[in-house]
This record gives structure tokens, sequence and C-alpha cells, in this order.
């Protein structure tokens, strides 16, 4: 996993609550075998008519030059419904690096952390405020720190990630990596379980 | 101290706990399907690493797999190279696969229980959200992303946060017509789509103990659709008597065994929930959903809400996006509104119960001209046994078209697709815009509603559906 540390962008606002992870990536997208390439199908039947990428359909946010940047701001419950990872692979392939939003949906949440991409959970004040940003707005977000800042204004939230998975995101380790690491603890834990 | 359920089961399955982090825990069972298990395996295999105890693995394919002539090689090409990518790490990595031809083969959360693999107390992950359908048998079950696929293939464990644990009571007895299916989707309603998020929820009370495990499990399946980790019920002697004899039970000589490990599966009286809600089964009425979410149902007799009385403005713009994909108007009822598709399967609906309800409504009669009806069984168990009871031929009578086992219209992963602007009534779990094929219109119901616009055309109270004259 590639290490997060900063992010200083400009965002894509999808001010939508629950986007459910049909949208962010529909099943007939799910075939691959590797999780390469999903980008170009982020968002599919929102972004183009008909499902025809020839046809982008105007008034979808990824469709508007005016806007850009590695953060997706979006309504609550961001990434309900299926499982399918390849959710986190899409927005992860299309350039986002951090999703912010009021509340999110737990699958999807293990999901993003498990690939680098970063969930923000900030208060509904706080997300309002965003969405009330113009589009040449920037947004500085410290994993470190675990701040969120609108640079315009100052305004600044702290948000919540645990101290493992910190770390984890800070030095691009990723839980695998930790789970084999405690093969010998795992196997005398099964010896007692019988 | 006095436990929860769930607390019994997660204590005794954690490895570890990390300070300000996740705890291990153990995974007693790891269910694969062919789309959320290739990248897993392409991931261990990268970091040179071998399943770690591949006999706690069962493979099936089912979300991709075609619904008709599955002795034929799949047409579509990615759908047979990912069903062929299954057969070949199964094989390489000493995995029992339960694929299409074989007798076992069918819905992931439909074969582990009917082969007596899931059992009271286990841990049971899958990548897939409907993994809490496993939990009707007094399991912690819940659905992973393919990253935590590959932390199971490589140390049989995984990394989790500690859900808070929540308690719907549901007392009392349920109307005629009404099923668990109508009982999940009263709750959702109630409690909205991300109502349960960060819990784990236990279902108790006497109108559950006195469900079937059929009906158990739709109610655990559908609890990720209010944004539950998982759902649960206490095994008692309706769960035992299910298992027993099973495939994959314990046979006679740990049985008693067994029994008593699984008796002390409940929450103990003083044991403290995060939240508890309530509910009286009387109130809950056969429901269908008319938004995109799960969360947006009604009773049936009822009416779509009148938009502008909705106060918070998220919920309210929520609403009239979703009726606007749906064609729908708000304040309407939809008694009497056409539809075009009845689909009677998926992980939540497709079981030998639900099938023996649907003959049970259906049988001497005819479906509307108007509508296309598919039905498709969850496992080849449950396609072999409705044939036993002479379920199909009820169905084929009734000029419903039955299918073979998969996961099929649920999510329109093979051919099974419902078409643009077309309404489809579902025994399935999503009604999330383009779930059934793009721009398709989902109503979700129980069988028994689905049936009875099956035989009507148009969405009807299956409570006045006029009976057979003899």
């Amino acid at each position: 996993m590639i290490p997060l540390q900063k992010i200083h962008s400009q965002f894509v606002p999808l001010p939508m609550e629950n986007v459910d992870t049909d949208q962010i990536i529909p099943a007939r997208f799910l075939k691959a075998t590797t999780r390469d390439g999903f980008g170009k199908n982020l968002f599919r039947d929102w972004r183009y008519e008909n499902n025809d990428d020839t046809k982008p359909k105007a008034d979808f946010v990824l469709n508007q030059s005016k806007f850009s940047g590695e953060i997706l701001v979006a309504g609550k419950n961001f990434g309900c419904g299926s499982s399918r990872e390849h959710a986190a692979w899409a927005l992860q392939d299309y350039g986002f690096k951090a999703v912010v939003s009021s509340f999110f949906a737990d699958i999807f949440k293990n999901n993003a952390l498990n690939n680098g991409v970063l969930p923000v959970k900030v208060s509904d004040e706080f997300l309002a405020q965003i969405f009330a940003l113009g589009n040449e707005a920037t947004i500085t977000i410290d994993v470190d720190q675990q701040t969120i800042t609108i640079d315009a204004t100052g305004a600044q939230e702290i948000f919540d990630i645990n101290h493992y998975k910190k770390t984890c995101l800070l030095n691009g380790y990723d839980d695998i990596d930790y789970l084999i690491n405690h093969k010998a603890q795992i196997e005398a834990f099964e010896a007692q379980l019988g | 101290m006095a436990k929860t359920l769930f607390d019994k089961i997660w204590d005794k399955h954690t490895v570890q706990k990390i300070e300000d982090g996740p705890s291990v825990v153990y995974i007693d069972k790891h269910f694969i399907h062919e789309v959320t298990s290739p990248q897993a395996f392409n991931g261990i295999e990268k970091r040179g690493l071998k399943v770690f105890r591949p006999n706690k693995v069962v493979a099936t394919a089912d979300h991709n797999v075609p619904t008709i002539n599955q002795h034929l090689p799949i047409k579509d090409e990615l759908s047979r190279l990912q069903v062929e990518q299954l057969i070949a790490n199964c094989k390489k990595h000493n995995v029992e696969l339960y694929g299409l031809g074989h007798a076992f083969q069918g819905i992931v959360h439909v074969i582990g229980p009917e082969l007596g693999i899931t059992q009271p107390g286990m841990t049971i992950v899958c990548g897939d959200s409907h993994t809490s359908t496993h939990g009707a048998f007094g399991a912690v079950a819940f659905g992973i992303g393919t990253s935590e696929v590959e932390m199971v293939f490589a140390s049989q464990c995984l990394l989790q946060t500690k859900p808070k644990v929540m308690r719907i009571n549901i007392e009392g007895e349920l109307h005629n017509g009404v099923l668990s299916k109508d009982i999940i989707l009263y709750i959702i309603s109630k409690i909205t789509s991300s109502g349960a998020t960060g819990y784990f929820v236990e279902y108790a009370g006497s109108a559950i103990r006195a469900l079937s495990m059929e009906a158990r499990m739709t109610i655990c399946n559908m609890s990720i659709e209010m944004g539950a980790r998982g759902g649960m019920i206490a095994p008692d002697e309706i769960t035992f008597a299910y298992i027993k004899g099973r495939q994959f039970a314990p046979g006679a000589a740990q049985w008693e065994e067994k029994l008593t490990e699984w008796k002390q599966l409940y929450s103990d009286e003083d044991a403290v929930f995060d939240y508890e809600i309530n509910i009286n089964a009387s109130e809950i009425e056969p429901m269908i959903t008319y938004g995109t979410n799960p969360g947006l149902g009604i009773a049936i007799n009822g009416h779509i809400p009148v938009t502008d009385t909705i106060a918070d403005e998220g919920e309210r713009n929520n609403i009239i996006k979703a009726l606007k994909y749906m064609g729908l108007e708000s304040g309407k009822s939809l008694l009497g509104m056409p539809v075009q598709h009845v689909f009677i399967g998926s992980c939540t609906n497709s079981r030998i119960e639900d099938l023996r309800l649907v003959a049970g409504l259906v049988k001497g009669r005819k479906k509307n001209e108007n509508v296309q009806v598919m039905i498709v069984p969850g496992s080849q168990q449950v396609a072999k046994q409705a044939q036993a009871e002479g379920l199909d031929k009820i169905f084929k009578d009734a000029g419903f078209e039955i299918r073979q086992a998969g996961c099929s219209a649920c999510l329109g992963m093979n051919e099974d697709k419902i078409p643009a602007g077309e309404y489809c009534i579902s025994t399935s779990n999503r009604n999330f815009e383009g779930r059934q094929g793009a721009g398709a219109r989902t109503l979700l119901a129980s069988p028994l509603t689905a049936a009875a616009a099956a035989i009507t055309g148009v969405v009807t109270d299956v409570r006045t559906l006029n009976p057979l004259t003899p």
C-alpha cells in the first residue's frame, strides 16, 4: 500500500445521500479478475447516457471540468449496500485519495482504508460548509494530525481514526503484514480453541 | 459478568486486542464465490503464501452463473473466465468447491445452512454483504471486502473493530399474510437504511421465536440493508432440529456435546445492549418498497409519503429523486399498479419454504398474461426438493418460468435482467437504481406478495386475493 500522509486538493462535490456501491460501480463491471481499471466505470450509470461512454451526462459532477481533485465530498451514508471492494478500487483508480462525508457505511469504510483511500467523517455542519464553497476552493487533510481544513476560511475539524489504522496509512502497511507476523499466536489460539 | 450472545461468540474468537486498534478475530468458516475472490487469491500468491486453512474454506459459483443450460459452457466470456478462475484457484489451494454441475451448488447463503456447514457459535465470513444470513443460527456472520478475504486466506483471521450491539424485540403474533420478509422490511422502514450502522443486531421476542429457520434467515439476511454489520438470533430447538442430520452437521458421536455447547448461546438476562427497539408484531402489514433503498417501504395498503410534508431537506430530496427514478407519485397508493415482472429468488427468499408458500398460493391458478414470472431456486438441492414435492409442476401450470440456481436477477450480473423503465416485484433484498438492470424499477416484497402480483398482474394485497372457487 502507498503511504498516505497529507492531501491538499480541490474537491468534487456529490451532495447526495445514501450513495450505494451499486451506483459507485454497477454489478455488470464486477467480472474482472484483477484490481485494475475500475476508474473508467466509476458512477457509470450517473455518468453516461444509456451506458454509452461517448455520451457523458452534462449535469453529473465528474463530467464538469470545473470540478477536480483528489477528494470526493458526498452526502451521508456513503458506500452503503454491497460489500464489493471494487467500489474502493474504482474511486482509487479514478484518482480519489479521500472521501469526505458525515456518515459512512461500515464495510465500505474498511474497504477504503484497506486500499489507502481515507474516509473522513465530519459533522453535518462542516459538510454543509464544504458544499457551500466554490469550485476553486481547496481542502487540506492531515492524516497524522487527524485534521481536515477548509483552506480559505481556516475552518477545521478533527476526524476519528484509530492509532493502528493511522500507523498503517502513514507508513503504507496493510493488515495482512500484521496478521502473518502473528502466525505463531494464531496457531496457539487455534490449539486452545480445539 | 452478563454477556450478550454476540459478546459470547466474539470474545471466544478474539485472538488479540490491539491497543487503540481493532481485534484479531479468528474465523471458523469462510465462504467464497467467483466475484470477490480472484483478486484475493492473486494477492496471497503475490506474497508467496498458500491458503492457511483450506479446510475452513468452502466455495461455490453463484453470482455470475447463467440460470439456464448450466451444463453448457458459459456464453459470456468474462463470466466464464471468472468461474474458470475460481475452479483453478480452488484446485491449486485445495479448497472445496461446489461449482456448476455439483449437487451442492447454489447461492452461498442458501447452501451453507442447508448443508449443515453453518452452525451456532461460529464466526463466519464471506466476501458478500448478505453473509449476515448465517446469523439466523446464532453465529457471528458478516460480509467482508476482498482485501479481508485475502486476510482470511492468509491467516484465518481478520482485523475488526468490535461493533456496538442492538437488540430488536418483536413480541406478539403476526397477522395472516405477513411473512418474515415483511417484518424486516417494516423494521428497515422504521429505522432507515443507515439506522443500524455500527451495530450488530440480535433479533428476539416471541414473534421471532415462532419463526422457522428459513424465515429467520430472511430477517438476518437483510440486516445489512439497515447498515448493520450483521444480524443474529439465539439458537433454540427449531435451530437444532433444522441442523440435525444435514450433510456436514455434527454426527451422532458429537451431537450431544455440541448441543450442550449451543444451549449456552443466548444473551444473559442482565446483558446490556447499546440500543434496544421494541416492536409489536400486530403493527406489521404486508410490506412493499416504493423507492431506491430498502428503507423506503410502506404497508401494501398504505400510501407513498407526501414529499411536501417531509421536514428534513436531505430526506425529502432523497425521496423526490427516488420517486423520479421509479416513475411514482408522492402520496399515492401502489395497489392496482401494473407490474411487468415478478422475480422470486435470491439469498433472501429462494429456499424451499419460500417456494412452498408461493406454490400454495398459485396452485390451480394462472399468471396474468402481462407479467413475466421467473422463479429461481436458491440451490440445486432446493430445486430437487421442489421437484420431489411437485412444486415445479404447479409453477409450470401457472405459467412461471423455473430457472436453475444462482443469484440471477437480484443483481443482474448474468443475463437475467429487468428492462429499463419496467417494474419488477422482487423477493430480493435491494431496490437500488439499476440493481436489476440499468433503469429497472424494483419493488421489494415477500414471496406471497410477489405471487399475488404474478396472478393479478398488479400490485395486490395478498389478503384480498379472491379464494379459488371449488
